[in-house]
Protein backbone atom coordinates (compact mmCIF):
# COMPACT_ATOMS: atom_id res chain seq x y z
CA UNK A 1 0.00 0.00 0.00
CA UNK A 2 1.75 3.33 -1.17
CA UNK A 3 1.07 5.96 1.44
CA UNK A 4 1.05 9.19 -0.07
CA UNK A 5 1.70 12.32 1.89
CA UNK A 6 1.71 15.87 2.00
CA UNK A 7 5.12 16.67 0.13
CA UNK A 8 4.96 13.68 -2.63
CA UNK A 9 1.75 14.94 -3.88
CA UNK A 10 2.78 18.73 -3.88
CA UNK A 11 5.93 17.13 -6.01
CA UNK A 12 3.05 15.44 -8.15
CA UNK A 13 1.42 18.16 -8.82
CA UNK A 14 3.73 20.60 -9.62
CA UNK A 15 5.74 17.53 -11.93
CA UNK A 16 2.02 17.38 -13.87
CA UNK A 17 1.95 21.48 -13.96
CA UNK A 18 5.05 21.94 -15.28
CA UNK A 19 4.69 19.29 -18.18
CA UNK A 20 1.11 20.51 -19.13
CA UNK A 21 2.77 24.56 -18.96
CA UNK A 22 5.35 23.04 -21.45
CA UNK A 23 2.52 21.22 -23.64
CA UNK A 24 0.68 24.50 -23.69
CA UNK A 25 3.79 26.78 -24.45
CA UNK A 26 4.86 24.51 -27.34
CA UNK A 27 1.19 24.34 -28.99
CA UNK A 28 1.07 27.88 -28.88
CA UNK A 29 4.60 28.67 -30.52
CA UNK A 30 3.63 26.36 -33.13
CA UNK A 31 4.85 23.01 -32.65
CA UNK A 32 2.22 21.55 -33.82
CA UNK A 33 -1.19 22.42 -35.86
CA UNK A 34 -3.49 22.97 -33.12
CA UNK A 35 -6.82 22.85 -35.75
CA UNK A 36 -5.94 19.37 -35.32
CA UNK A 37 -4.30 18.72 -32.20
CA UNK A 38 -5.91 21.04 -29.92
CA UNK A 39 -4.16 22.78 -27.58
CA UNK A 40 -4.29 21.28 -23.55
CA UNK A 41 -5.64 24.34 -22.14
CA UNK A 42 -8.54 23.54 -24.61
CA UNK A 43 -8.44 20.09 -23.85
CA UNK A 44 -8.81 20.92 -19.76
CA UNK A 45 -12.02 23.70 -20.69
CA UNK A 46 -13.66 20.27 -22.36
CA UNK A 47 -12.97 18.10 -19.76
CA UNK A 48 -14.27 20.63 -17.05
CA UNK A 49 -17.19 21.11 -19.94
CA UNK A 50 -17.63 17.14 -20.20
CA UNK A 51 -18.60 17.19 -16.57
CA UNK A 52 -21.99 19.02 -17.14
CA UNK A 53 -23.03 18.26 -20.44
CA UNK A 54 -26.03 15.63 -20.24
CA UNK A 55 -25.12 13.18 -22.90
CA UNK A 56 -21.60 12.43 -21.69
CA UNK A 57 -23.03 12.15 -18.23
CA UNK A 58 -25.66 9.49 -19.36
CA UNK A 59 -22.61 7.62 -20.79
CA UNK A 60 -20.37 7.65 -17.81
CA UNK A 61 -22.87 6.52 -15.79
CA UNK A 62 -23.76 3.82 -17.78
CA UNK A 63 -19.86 2.72 -17.85
CA UNK A 64 -19.60 3.26 -14.18
CA UNK A 65 -22.37 1.52 -13.27
CA UNK A 66 -21.07 -1.25 -16.14
CA UNK A 67 -17.56 -0.69 -13.72
CA UNK A 68 -19.15 -1.59 -10.19
CA UNK A 69 -21.48 -4.35 -11.47
CA UNK A 70 -18.16 -6.17 -13.29
CA UNK A 71 -16.03 -5.63 -9.80
CA UNK A 72 -18.90 -7.17 -7.67
CA UNK A 73 -19.18 -10.20 -10.12
CA UNK A 74 -15.44 -10.40 -9.84
CA UNK A 75 -15.43 -10.19 -6.21
CA UNK A 76 -18.28 -12.76 -5.85
CA UNK A 77 -16.44 -15.71 -8.01
CA UNK A 78 -13.05 -14.81 -7.18
CA UNK A 79 -12.68 -14.58 -3.34
CA UNK A 80 -14.70 -17.56 -2.42
CA UNK A 81 -12.47 -19.46 -5.40
CA UNK A 82 -9.66 -18.36 -3.67
CA UNK A 83 -10.49 -19.51 -0.30
CA UNK A 84 -10.98 -22.52 -1.19
CA UNK A 85 -8.30 -22.86 -2.99
CA UNK A 86 -6.00 -21.78 -0.48
CA UNK A 87 -7.56 -23.75 1.97
CA UNK A 88 -7.66 -27.03 0.13
CA UNK A 89 -4.04 -27.96 -1.61
CA UNK A 90 -5.28 -30.73 -3.56
CA UNK A 91 -7.72 -28.47 -5.18
CA UNK A 92 -5.40 -25.80 -5.86
CA UNK A 93 -3.18 -28.19 -7.75
CA UNK A 94 -5.83 -29.68 -9.95
CA UNK A 95 -7.16 -26.06 -11.00
CA UNK A 96 -3.42 -24.10 -11.23
CA UNK A 97 -2.36 -25.69 -14.44
CA UNK A 98 -5.54 -24.00 -15.93
CA UNK A 99 -5.41 -20.81 -14.34
CA UNK A 100 -1.78 -20.68 -15.78
CA UNK A 101 -3.16 -21.03 -19.16
CA UNK A 102 -6.18 -19.26 -18.52
CA UNK A 103 -4.85 -15.99 -17.02
CA UNK A 104 -2.35 -15.04 -19.88
CA UNK A 105 -5.57 -15.11 -22.51
CA UNK A 106 -5.98 -11.34 -23.03
CA UNK A 107 -9.75 -10.43 -22.39
CA UNK A 108 -9.88 -8.23 -25.64
CA UNK A 109 -9.09 -11.30 -27.18
CA UNK A 110 -12.26 -12.86 -26.28
CA UNK A 111 -14.30 -9.67 -26.96
CA UNK A 112 -15.57 -11.10 -30.73
CA UNK A 113 -16.77 -14.30 -28.90
CA UNK A 114 -18.40 -12.34 -26.45
CA UNK A 115 -20.41 -10.25 -28.84
CA UNK A 116 -21.74 -13.43 -30.23
CA UNK A 117 -22.58 -15.04 -26.91
CA UNK A 118 -24.66 -12.02 -25.71
CA UNK A 119 -27.03 -9.98 -26.83
CA UNK A 120 -27.37 -7.58 -23.91
CA UNK A 121 -24.14 -5.39 -24.13
CA UNK A 122 -24.21 -4.22 -20.41
CA UNK A 123 -23.80 -8.54 -19.96
CA UNK A 124 -21.05 -8.89 -22.58
CA UNK A 125 -19.06 -5.89 -21.30
CA UNK A 126 -19.62 -7.67 -17.52
CA UNK A 127 -18.03 -10.24 -18.88
CA UNK A 128 -15.39 -9.19 -20.59
CA UNK A 129 -14.60 -7.07 -17.43
CA UNK A 130 -14.86 -9.96 -15.26
CA UNK A 131 -12.44 -12.22 -17.04
CA UNK A 132 -9.60 -9.31 -16.88
CA UNK A 133 -10.24 -8.64 -13.10
CA UNK A 134 -10.64 -11.81 -11.88
CA UNK A 135 -7.20 -12.91 -11.88
CA UNK A 136 -5.39 -10.60 -9.38
CA UNK A 137 -7.89 -11.22 -7.15
CA UNK A 138 -8.00 -14.69 -7.37
CA UNK A 139 -4.64 -15.10 -7.21
CA UNK A 140 -4.29 -12.74 -4.10
CA UNK A 141 -6.76 -14.38 -2.38
CA UNK A 142 -5.36 -17.73 -2.95
CA UNK A 143 -1.66 -16.18 -1.63
CA UNK A 144 -3.54 -14.68 1.50
CA UNK A 145 -4.93 -17.40 2.77
CA UNK A 146 -1.69 -19.38 2.69
CA UNK A 147 -0.07 -16.13 4.71
CA UNK A 148 -2.57 -16.70 7.58
CA UNK A 149 -0.65 -18.63 10.40
CA UNK A 150 -1.16 -22.02 11.09
CA UNK A 151 -1.00 -21.69 14.39
CA UNK A 152 -3.51 -18.92 14.60
CA UNK A 153 -6.27 -21.32 12.87
CA UNK A 154 -5.04 -24.15 15.48
CA UNK A 155 -5.27 -21.75 18.85
CA UNK A 156 -9.00 -21.60 17.08
CA UNK A 157 -9.37 -25.51 16.29
CA UNK A 158 -8.47 -26.08 19.88
CA UNK A 159 -11.11 -24.33 21.42
CA UNK A 160 -13.08 -26.66 19.29
CA UNK A 161 -14.22 -24.81 16.27
CA UNK A 162 -14.86 -26.39 13.23
CA UNK A 163 -13.52 -25.42 9.88
CA UNK A 164 -16.26 -23.27 8.81
CA UNK A 165 -15.80 -21.21 12.06
CA UNK A 166 -11.94 -20.96 11.55
CA UNK A 167 -12.56 -20.38 7.36
CA UNK A 168 -15.05 -17.25 8.55
CA UNK A 169 -12.93 -15.99 11.90
CA UNK A 170 -9.23 -16.20 10.93
CA UNK A 171 -8.76 -17.05 7.69
CA UNK A 172 -10.79 -14.45 6.03
CA UNK A 173 -10.01 -11.58 8.35
CA UNK A 174 -6.36 -12.73 8.33
CA UNK A 175 -6.22 -12.75 4.24
CA UNK A 176 -8.23 -9.77 3.77
CA UNK A 177 -5.21 -7.10 3.45
CA UNK A 178 -4.26 -9.81 0.45
CA UNK A 179 -7.61 -9.52 -0.49
CA UNK A 180 -8.28 -5.91 -0.59
CA UNK A 181 -4.70 -5.47 -2.56
CA UNK A 182 -6.22 -7.65 -4.90
CA UNK A 183 -9.63 -6.07 -5.57
CA UNK A 184 -7.68 -2.40 -5.79
CA UNK A 185 -5.64 -3.91 -8.96
CA UNK A 186 -9.04 -5.90 -10.03
CA UNK A 187 -10.84 -2.14 -10.49
CA UNK A 188 -7.92 -0.50 -12.31
CA UNK A 189 -8.43 -3.46 -14.95
CA UNK A 190 -12.02 -3.48 -15.08
CA UNK A 191 -12.62 -0.07 -15.92
CA UNK A 192 -9.86 -0.42 -18.42
CA UNK A 193 -11.78 -3.48 -20.13
CA UNK A 194 -15.24 -1.64 -19.47
CA UNK A 195 -13.85 1.19 -21.84
CA UNK A 196 -12.11 -1.14 -24.14
CA UNK A 197 -15.25 -3.18 -24.90
CA UNK A 198 -17.41 0.00 -25.43
CA UNK A 199 -14.77 1.02 -28.07
CA UNK A 200 -14.25 -2.24 -29.55
CA UNK A 201 -17.79 -3.18 -29.33
CA UNK A 202 -19.87 -0.42 -29.38
CA UNK A 203 -23.27 0.31 -28.44
CA UNK A 204 -25.63 2.96 -27.23
CA UNK A 205 -24.41 4.03 -24.01
CA UNK A 206 -20.66 4.54 -22.41
CA UNK A 207 -17.46 6.86 -22.58
CA UNK A 208 -15.93 4.38 -25.09
CA UNK A 209 -18.93 4.93 -27.68
CA UNK A 210 -19.04 8.48 -26.82
CA UNK A 211 -15.26 8.83 -27.42
CA UNK A 212 -16.07 6.56 -30.61
CA UNK A 213 -18.98 9.03 -31.53
CA UNK A 214 -16.53 12.30 -31.40
CA UNK A 215 -13.67 10.47 -33.42
CA UNK A 216 -16.36 10.18 -36.01
CA UNK A 217 -17.32 14.09 -35.70
CA UNK A 218 -13.14 14.71 -35.64
CA UNK A 219 -13.61 16.21 -32.27
CA UNK A 220 -10.29 15.51 -31.02
CA UNK A 221 -10.71 17.76 -27.71
CA UNK A 222 -13.81 16.13 -26.69
CA UNK A 223 -12.18 12.44 -27.46
CA UNK A 224 -9.11 13.57 -25.22
CA UNK A 225 -11.30 15.39 -22.69
CA UNK A 226 -13.43 12.36 -21.71
CA UNK A 227 -10.20 9.77 -22.15
CA UNK A 228 -8.74 12.27 -19.22
CA UNK A 229 -12.00 12.01 -17.49
CA UNK A 230 -11.67 8.33 -17.30
CA UNK A 231 -8.10 8.38 -16.18
CA UNK A 232 -8.73 10.98 -13.06
CA UNK A 233 -11.50 8.63 -12.04
CA UNK A 234 -9.08 5.54 -12.22
CA UNK A 235 -7.45 7.73 -9.72
CA UNK A 236 -10.02 8.75 -7.77
CA UNK A 237 -11.06 4.97 -7.18
CA UNK A 238 -7.93 4.17 -6.56
CA UNK A 239 -6.85 6.60 -4.06
CA UNK A 240 -10.48 5.69 -2.07
CA UNK A 241 -8.95 1.77 -2.10
CA UNK A 242 -5.51 2.68 -0.48
CA UNK A 243 -7.46 4.96 1.78
CA UNK A 244 -9.79 2.54 2.82
CA UNK A 245 -6.84 0.16 3.10
CA UNK A 246 -4.62 1.93 5.24
CA UNK A 247 -7.44 2.61 7.98
CA UNK A 248 -9.07 -1.42 7.69
CA UNK A 249 -5.73 -2.95 7.33
CA UNK A 250 -3.87 -0.90 10.22
CA UNK A 251 -2.74 -3.92 12.08
CA UNK A 252 -1.66 -5.53 8.81
CA UNK A 253 0.87 -2.45 8.37
CA UNK A 254 1.98 -2.16 12.35
CA UNK A 255 2.94 -6.27 11.55
CA UNK A 256 4.76 -5.74 8.60
CA UNK A 257 6.70 -2.79 9.34
CA UNK A 258 7.65 -0.29 6.70
CA UNK A 259 7.84 -2.89 4.31
CA UNK A 260 4.22 -2.89 2.50
CA UNK B 1 -9.26 -36.26 34.48
CA UNK B 2 -6.95 -36.98 32.33
CA UNK B 3 -5.41 -39.84 31.30
CA UNK B 4 -2.65 -41.08 28.47
CA UNK B 5 -2.63 -44.60 27.57
CA UNK B 6 0.19 -45.95 25.57
CA UNK B 7 0.30 -42.62 23.49
CA UNK B 8 2.66 -42.46 20.44
CA UNK B 9 3.00 -40.53 17.46
CA UNK B 10 5.08 -40.87 14.88
CA UNK B 11 5.89 -38.73 11.57
CA UNK B 12 6.78 -41.10 8.54
CA UNK B 13 9.46 -43.14 10.43
CA UNK B 14 10.44 -40.28 12.51
CA UNK B 15 8.97 -41.69 16.62
CA UNK B 16 8.07 -38.30 18.53
CA UNK B 17 6.64 -40.27 21.89
CA UNK B 18 6.55 -43.89 22.30
CA UNK B 19 3.93 -44.85 24.72
CA UNK B 20 3.43 -42.41 27.61
CA UNK B 21 1.39 -43.17 29.91
CA UNK B 22 0.10 -40.32 32.63
CA UNK B 23 -2.73 -39.91 34.63
CA UNK B 24 -3.76 -36.59 35.92
CA UNK B 25 -6.26 -35.67 38.37
CA UNK B 26 -8.75 -32.76 39.04
CA UNK B 27 -6.95 -29.35 39.95
CA UNK B 28 -3.30 -30.81 39.82
CA UNK B 29 -0.75 -28.70 38.37
CA UNK B 30 1.53 -31.28 36.33
CA UNK B 31 4.72 -29.87 34.49
CA UNK B 32 6.29 -31.67 31.38
CA UNK B 33 9.79 -30.90 31.38
CA UNK B 34 12.15 -32.64 29.04
CA UNK B 35 15.13 -32.03 26.35
CA UNK B 36 14.49 -30.43 23.35
CA UNK B 37 13.04 -32.59 20.91
CA UNK B 38 11.36 -35.08 23.40
CA UNK B 39 7.95 -34.84 21.51
CA UNK B 40 6.63 -32.34 24.53
CA UNK B 41 4.77 -30.31 21.67
CA UNK B 42 3.44 -33.58 20.42
CA UNK B 43 1.85 -34.23 23.37
CA UNK B 44 0.47 -31.45 23.93
CA UNK B 45 -1.15 -31.37 20.44
CA UNK B 46 -2.38 -35.05 20.82
CA UNK B 47 -4.41 -33.93 23.69
CA UNK B 48 -5.66 -30.98 22.82
CA UNK B 49 -6.96 -33.06 19.38
CA UNK B 50 -4.69 -31.17 17.10
CA UNK B 51 -3.06 -33.74 15.58
CA UNK B 52 -4.20 -37.44 15.92
CA UNK B 53 -1.81 -39.55 17.35
CA UNK B 54 -0.78 -42.98 15.93
CA UNK B 55 -1.12 -44.74 18.93
CA UNK B 56 -2.99 -45.26 22.45
CA UNK B 57 -5.57 -43.49 23.30
CA UNK B 58 -6.02 -39.67 25.02
CA UNK B 59 -9.16 -40.07 27.89
CA UNK B 60 -10.64 -36.91 28.71
CA UNK B 61 -13.33 -37.86 32.10
CA UNK B 62 -12.86 -41.65 30.79
CA UNK B 63 -13.90 -40.47 27.59
CA UNK B 64 -11.48 -41.15 24.63
CA UNK B 65 -10.84 -37.79 22.36
CA UNK B 66 -11.76 -37.72 19.20
CA UNK B 67 -10.90 -33.96 17.54
CA UNK B 68 -11.11 -30.88 19.62
CA UNK B 69 -12.39 -31.61 23.42
CA UNK B 70 -15.04 -29.30 24.76
CA UNK B 71 -13.63 -27.89 28.11
CA UNK B 72 -9.75 -27.43 27.26
CA UNK B 73 -7.90 -24.68 26.45
CA UNK B 74 -4.45 -24.07 25.21
CA UNK B 75 -1.92 -21.47 25.70
CA UNK B 76 1.04 -21.20 23.45
CA UNK B 77 4.59 -19.60 23.49
CA UNK B 78 3.77 -17.66 20.44
CA UNK B 79 1.62 -14.95 21.50
CA UNK B 80 2.18 -12.91 18.72
CA UNK B 81 0.84 -15.63 16.37
CA UNK B 82 -1.82 -17.08 18.69
CA UNK B 83 -3.67 -13.30 19.17
CA UNK B 84 -5.61 -11.98 16.00
CA UNK B 85 -3.54 -8.53 15.41
CA UNK B 86 -7.14 -7.36 14.05
CA UNK B 87 -9.31 -7.60 17.10
CA UNK B 88 -9.04 -5.84 20.33
CA UNK B 89 -7.96 -7.76 23.66
CA UNK B 90 -10.96 -7.45 24.41
CA UNK B 91 -12.17 -9.15 21.43
CA UNK B 92 -9.48 -11.44 21.53
CA UNK B 93 -10.28 -12.69 24.91
CA UNK B 94 -13.66 -12.99 24.15
CA UNK B 95 -14.13 -14.91 20.57
CA UNK B 96 -13.78 -18.95 22.13
CA UNK B 97 -17.06 -17.64 24.54
CA UNK B 98 -19.00 -17.96 21.45
CA UNK B 99 -18.64 -21.80 21.83
CA UNK B 100 -20.66 -21.24 24.91
CA UNK B 101 -23.60 -20.00 23.29
CA UNK B 102 -23.04 -16.50 25.15
CA UNK B 103 -24.81 -12.95 23.51
CA UNK B 104 -22.16 -10.04 22.53
CA UNK B 105 -22.97 -8.41 26.29
CA UNK B 106 -22.72 -11.69 28.24
CA UNK B 107 -19.08 -12.19 26.42
CA UNK B 108 -17.90 -8.85 26.54
CA UNK B 109 -18.26 -9.09 30.57
CA UNK B 110 -16.69 -12.44 30.88
CA UNK B 111 -13.79 -11.17 28.77
CA UNK B 112 -13.44 -7.76 30.61
CA UNK B 113 -13.78 -10.17 34.11
CA UNK B 114 -10.54 -12.05 32.87
CA UNK B 115 -8.52 -9.46 31.68
CA UNK B 116 -9.22 -7.59 35.00
CA UNK B 117 -7.67 -10.77 36.84
CA UNK B 118 -4.77 -10.97 34.78
CA UNK B 119 -4.03 -6.90 35.62
CA UNK B 120 -4.90 -5.20 31.81
CA UNK B 121 -8.56 -3.71 32.48
CA UNK B 122 -7.32 -0.54 31.21
CA UNK B 123 -5.84 -2.20 27.98
CA UNK B 124 -9.18 -3.83 26.60
CA UNK B 125 -9.37 -1.92 23.62
CA UNK B 126 -5.54 -2.00 22.88
CA UNK B 127 -4.81 -4.06 20.08
CA UNK B 128 -2.19 -7.14 19.90
CA UNK B 129 0.76 -5.02 18.34
CA UNK B 130 0.13 -2.22 20.46
CA UNK B 131 1.21 -4.27 23.54
CA UNK B 132 4.43 -5.52 25.08
CA UNK B 133 5.23 -9.35 24.66
CA UNK B 134 4.07 -9.81 28.18
CA UNK B 135 0.88 -8.25 28.27
CA UNK B 136 0.39 -10.11 24.93
CA UNK B 137 0.87 -13.25 26.93
CA UNK B 138 -1.41 -12.02 30.04
CA UNK B 139 -4.35 -11.42 27.31
CA UNK B 140 -3.34 -15.36 26.01
CA UNK B 141 -4.15 -16.82 29.37
CA UNK B 142 -6.98 -14.21 30.06
CA UNK B 143 -8.63 -15.48 26.81
CA UNK B 144 -7.86 -19.21 28.10
CA UNK B 145 -9.50 -18.22 32.13
CA UNK B 146 -12.40 -16.18 30.40
CA UNK B 147 -13.26 -20.14 28.68
CA UNK B 148 -13.21 -21.42 31.73
CA UNK B 149 -12.02 -24.63 30.54
CA UNK B 150 -11.66 -27.84 32.99
CA UNK B 151 -8.00 -28.24 32.04
CA UNK B 152 -5.78 -25.82 30.74
CA UNK B 153 -2.59 -26.94 28.51
CA UNK B 154 0.24 -24.69 27.88
CA UNK B 155 3.28 -24.95 25.63
CA UNK B 156 6.44 -23.02 26.90
CA UNK B 157 3.69 -20.11 27.83
CA UNK B 158 6.72 -17.77 29.54
CA UNK B 159 9.55 -19.12 26.78
CA UNK B 160 9.33 -15.69 24.81
CA UNK B 161 8.89 -13.00 27.61
CA UNK B 162 11.91 -11.61 30.15
CA UNK B 163 13.12 -12.81 33.09
CA UNK B 164 10.91 -10.73 35.36
CA UNK B 165 7.83 -10.68 33.26
CA UNK B 166 8.68 -14.83 33.43
CA UNK B 167 8.10 -14.85 37.44
CA UNK B 168 5.33 -12.48 37.23
CA UNK B 169 3.76 -14.59 34.96
CA UNK B 170 4.22 -17.90 36.70
CA UNK B 171 3.02 -16.20 39.68
CA UNK B 172 -0.20 -14.80 38.28
CA UNK B 173 -0.99 -18.72 36.71
CA UNK B 174 -0.81 -20.59 39.97
CA UNK B 175 -2.96 -17.52 41.52
CA UNK B 176 -5.98 -17.71 39.04
CA UNK B 177 -5.81 -21.06 38.14
CA UNK B 178 -5.79 -22.21 42.04
CA UNK B 179 -8.83 -19.66 41.98
CA UNK B 180 -10.87 -21.32 39.38
CA UNK B 181 -9.94 -25.08 40.39
CA UNK B 182 -8.04 -25.47 36.79
CA UNK B 183 -6.12 -28.53 36.16
CA UNK B 184 -2.97 -27.36 33.83
CA UNK B 185 -0.43 -29.41 31.89
CA UNK B 186 2.41 -26.88 31.67
CA UNK B 187 5.14 -27.90 29.24
CA UNK B 188 8.06 -26.39 29.61
CA UNK B 189 11.77 -26.72 29.28
CA UNK B 190 13.09 -25.14 31.92
CA UNK B 191 13.96 -27.50 34.90
CA UNK B 192 13.34 -24.38 37.57
CA UNK B 193 10.25 -23.40 36.60
CA UNK B 194 8.72 -27.44 36.66
CA UNK B 195 9.47 -27.67 40.00
CA UNK B 196 8.12 -24.40 40.71
CA UNK B 197 5.11 -24.56 39.36
CA UNK B 198 4.23 -28.24 39.31
CA UNK B 199 2.48 -30.08 42.25
CA UNK B 200 3.98 -32.93 39.99
CA UNK B 201 6.60 -33.15 37.68
CA UNK B 202 6.80 -35.54 34.33
CA UNK B 203 9.99 -36.12 33.11
CA UNK B 204 10.53 -37.38 29.28
CA UNK B 205 13.26 -38.61 27.60
CA UNK B 206 15.03 -37.64 24.34
CA UNK B 207 12.83 -38.70 21.45
CA UNK B 208 11.44 -40.71 21.18
CA UNK B 209 9.85 -39.29 24.24
CA UNK B 210 8.56 -41.60 27.08
CA UNK B 211 8.18 -41.13 30.82
CA UNK B 212 11.38 -41.75 32.75
CA UNK B 213 10.43 -39.96 35.84
CA UNK B 214 7.26 -38.06 37.96
CA UNK B 215 8.29 -36.50 40.81
CA UNK B 216 5.63 -34.89 43.31
CA UNK B 217 6.72 -31.98 44.57
CA UNK B 218 5.78 -31.35 47.97
CA UNK B 219 6.94 -27.60 48.56
CA UNK B 220 4.64 -25.26 50.97
CA UNK B 221 2.56 -22.77 49.66
CA UNK B 222 1.63 -20.23 48.93
CA UNK B 223 4.82 -20.41 46.53
CA UNK B 224 7.07 -17.16 46.36
CA UNK B 225 9.66 -16.53 43.59
CA UNK B 226 12.62 -15.76 45.97
CA UNK B 227 11.46 -17.53 49.46
CA UNK B 228 10.45 -21.19 47.15
CA UNK B 229 13.43 -21.10 45.25
CA UNK B 230 16.05 -21.10 48.38
CA UNK B 231 14.14 -24.33 50.04
CA UNK B 232 16.26 -27.18 50.44
CA UNK B 233 13.45 -29.12 48.98
CA UNK B 234 13.65 -26.84 46.32
CA UNK B 235 17.01 -27.38 45.12
CA UNK B 236 16.88 -30.90 46.06
CA UNK B 237 14.16 -31.67 43.76
CA UNK B 238 15.67 -29.08 40.88
CA UNK B 239 18.90 -31.44 40.95
CA UNK B 240 17.05 -34.38 40.82
CA UNK B 241 14.67 -33.39 37.53
CA UNK B 242 17.95 -31.88 35.79
CA UNK B 243 19.49 -35.67 36.28
CA UNK B 244 16.29 -37.15 35.04
CA UNK B 245 16.24 -34.24 32.22
CA UNK B 246 20.25 -35.24 31.45
CA UNK B 247 19.47 -38.79 31.04
CA UNK B 248 21.32 -40.00 34.20
CA UNK B 249 19.66 -42.27 37.35
CA UNK B 250 17.91 -40.59 39.88
CA UNK B 251 19.61 -40.48 43.43
CA UNK B 252 16.77 -41.36 46.18
CA UNK B 253 17.83 -38.71 49.06
CA UNK B 254 14.56 -37.52 50.30
CA UNK B 255 12.85 -36.95 47.39
CA UNK B 256 9.60 -39.40 46.72
CA UNK B 257 10.03 -41.34 43.21
CA UNK B 258 7.15 -42.69 41.71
Amino acid sequence: MPKVNGASLLRGLIGTAGLLVVLEAAGRLGAWDTERLPLVSTVLLRAGELLTDPEFLVSARSSLTTWALALLVTIAIAVPAGLLLGMVKPAEVAVRPLIEFLRPIPSVALIPLVILLYSETTHMRITVAVYAALWPVLINTIYGVRDVDPLAKETLRSFGFGPGSVAYRVVLPGAAPFIATGIRLAASVAIVLVVTSELIAGGIEGIGVYITIAQSGNRLDLMIGATILVGLFGILVNALLVAGENRLFRWHRARAGAAT
Amino acid sequence: MLELVDLSHTYGSYRAIDRVNLKVAQGEVVCIVGPSGCGKSTLLRSIAGLIKPTGGTVLLDGKPVDGSPENLAVVFQDYSRSLYPWMSALANVGLPLRRRGLDRKRRDAAAMAALEQVGLAGAAAKFPWEMSGGMQQRVSIARALAYQPKLLLMDEPFGSVDAQTREELEDLTLRVCAHHGMTILLITHDVDESVYVGDRVVVLSKAPGTVVGDLTVQLPGPRDQIHTRELDAFVRLRAEVGRLVRGMTPHRNGVETR
